[in-house]
């Protein structure tokens, strides 16, 4: 067995002892024609960091946004299966998108802020639901960005455009952004992809504290990234799981033939 | 060393000559434009400024040129822009909205995006037919100036809907989905994260069609607005006039005293329009700057 990357540390610790929250069952997902997840069964732990790694196109982002249906906006997406989260089925009628949004909060590959206020960012969620109350939204807004680890670098400007931010600042404040509507979960879709190293290694520690609070999820091509902050890694391949494992299992010694290959760098 | 050898003298001699012609060439297209432009400019000035006096404001239109002026005219472009302005604003960006953020992409939607192109290049003497059969006829409100601003609001509805809906599809996806993500319903998402951004570009487009119907005479003609108004409207259903329509009716009088008043109500027109179009450049610049 020859692994041709650095082992990992410090990664934390095991998510064998975490109840599951998120459960896929025979998921199916079509573009019009194309099959682009293929029968995916997956259990997700709460409070823990879970990573999807796999080749471009191999429907890692897919899986990702059906779990907060932004899928639905796609013309032309079908979905069969079932997405369970805390033991209800995220696609039966009864549940409402928007709630759904609410608790399933999404960072995205490019930061992309609302040409507005760094304050107004992170109030645009709370203000969304209802919150009017201007000492409410301050609170809102100062705990976010401290939870973001923004907090210090922008405390004195927040009237400022948070277009003026650098990249990793934009990243971290849409990370406080999602934050404001309080989530369980966590989305992070190749968040740190358009960064520098600096800004990802900030983002990592953020990543690190807050899965005490919430559960996250990520998408990565950075097999570093994966094996540094993940507890369990889930590798995908054309639309299939191929295998979901401890992080620290899964790169040690991985079950599946693929897997090693492409956590070894031979093809991906 | 190689770099100097390299290439063909010759042939690039050759490119660079070709390259200077047709330089040459379209800056002699850019010119006749500008040449004929400052022509005009120039006779119109030379024609009506002498007349361009506080009396061509203060009086309404006589037979004596001396006495004339386009009080009432220009009143009556005033108060049909008032009138058109939030009705095709409305309108307008409703429509773009709902094509643009509501409705899929369906052949009936393709249809009704084909439809409103074609209008937008509709000649605009049918939009006056249009106008006289339902406003003026069916609807009875004869020939006033709420029958004039509804033909105009039509007239100007494809433009100020094309542009509108440039400016929302400018509105990058990512901005909508991380509205979206949020939590963010669909208005909420038009009215917070799209809106504010497309606003510039929305409004350029309004003034850029206020300023169209400001200059608009046939169909106006065609519903019967009157050439002689020696009052102003003081409500909605009453007759009235435009500026184009009092200039054109000065310029088919024989007298040249009238000829100069037409070219200085035509320079008062061209005042008001250059202004527009200054407020739309404005906030385009304004536009690029934000987003
Ligand atoms: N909107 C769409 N319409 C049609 N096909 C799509 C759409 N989005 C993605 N696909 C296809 O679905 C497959 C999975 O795409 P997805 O974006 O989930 O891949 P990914 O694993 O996230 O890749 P990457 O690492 O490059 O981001 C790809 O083959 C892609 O071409
Ligand atoms: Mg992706």
């Amino acid at each position: 067995m020859s692994i041709s990357m650095p082992m990992p540390a410090s990664a934390a610790t095991p998510a064998r002892t975490a109840r599951t929250l998120i459960e896929i069952d025979r998921l199916n997902l079509y573009y019009g024609d194309f099959h682009a997840l293929k029968n995916v069964s997956l259990d997700i732990p709460e409070r823990a960091v879970t990573a999807f790694i796999g080749p471009s196109g191999c429907g890692k982002s897919t899986l990702l946004r059906s779990l907060n249906r932004m899928n639905d906006l796609i013309p032309g997406t079908r979905i069969e299966g079932r997405i369970a989260i805390a033991g209800t089925d995220i696609y039966s009628p009864e549940v409402d998108v928007e709630t759904l949004r609410k608790k399933v909060g999404m960072v995205f590959q490019q930061p992309n802020p609302f040409p507005k206020s760094i304050y107004d960012n992170v109030a645009y969620g709370p203000r969304l639901h209802g919150i009017r109350k201007k000492s409410r939204l301050d609170e809102i807004v100062e705990s976010s960005l401290k939870a973001a680890a923004l907090w210090d670098e922008v405390k004195d400007h927040l009237k400022r455009s948070a277009l003026s931010l650098s990249g990793g600042q934009q990243q971290r404040l849409c990370i406080a952004r999602a934050l404001a509507v309080e989530p369980d979960i966590l989305l992070m879709d190749e968040a740190t992809s358009a960064l520098d190293p600096i800004s990802t290694l900030k983002i990592e520690e953020l990543v690190q504290q807050l899965k005490d609070r919430y559960t996250i999820v990520m998408v990565t091509h950075n097999m570093h990234q994966a094996a540094r902050v993940s507890n369990q890694t889930v590798f995908f391949l054309n639309g299939e799981v191929v295998e979901s494992a401890d992080t620290e299992q899964l790169f040690a010694g991985p079950s599946d033939s693929r897997t090693e290959d492409y956590i070894s760098g031979r093809f991906g | 060393m190689n770099l100097l050898q390299g290439g063909n003298r010759h042939q690039i001699a050759r490119r660079r000559k070709i390259d200077f012609c047709l330089h040459l060439l379209f800056a002699a297209a850019t010119s006749v434009g500008v040449i004929a432009l400052c022509a005009l400019l120039i006779d119109i000035i030379i024609d009506g400024i002498s007349r361009l006096q506080p009396g061509l404001f203060e009086n309404f239109p006589s037979r004596r040129a001396e006495r004339a002026g386009m009080k009432s005219a220009i009143v009556g472009s005033m108060y049909m822009l008032c009138i058109m302005l939030p009705i095709s604003f409305v309108l307008g960006v409703g429509a773009a909205i709902w094509l643009e953020e509501y409705a899929g992409k369906n052949r009936f939607t393709r249809l009704i995006q084909l439809n409103i192109s074609t209008l937008a290049g509709v000649p605009s003497i049918v939009y006056g037919i249009l106008g006289l059969t339902l406003f003026v006829r069916l609807l009875m409100l004869q020939r006033s100036l709420l029958a004039g601003a509804l033909t105009m609001t039509i007239l100007v509805l494809p433009i100020i809907i094309v542009s509108a809906q440039e400016a929302l599809r400018a509105v990058p996806k990512s901005r909508r989905d991380a509205s979206y993500a949020l939590g963010a319903n669909r208005w909420q998402t038009v009215s917070r994260a799209v809106l504010p951004s497309a606003l510039p570009g929305i409004l350029t487009g309004v003034i850029l069609a206020m300023s169209r119907a400001i200059g608009e005479t046939a169909p106006l003609i065609m519903i019967g607005a009157l050439t002689y108004v020696a009052f102003l409207p003081k409500h909605m259903l009453d007759q009235f006039t435009v500026m184009p329509i009092q200039i054109y009716n000065w310029l088919s009088r024989p007298q040249p005293e009238f000829h100069e008043l037409a070219a200085a109500g035509i320079i008062v027109l061209l005042a008001m329009l250059l202004l527009m179009n200054f407020a739309a450049i404005l906030l385009r610049n304004k536009f690029s700057k934000i987003s």
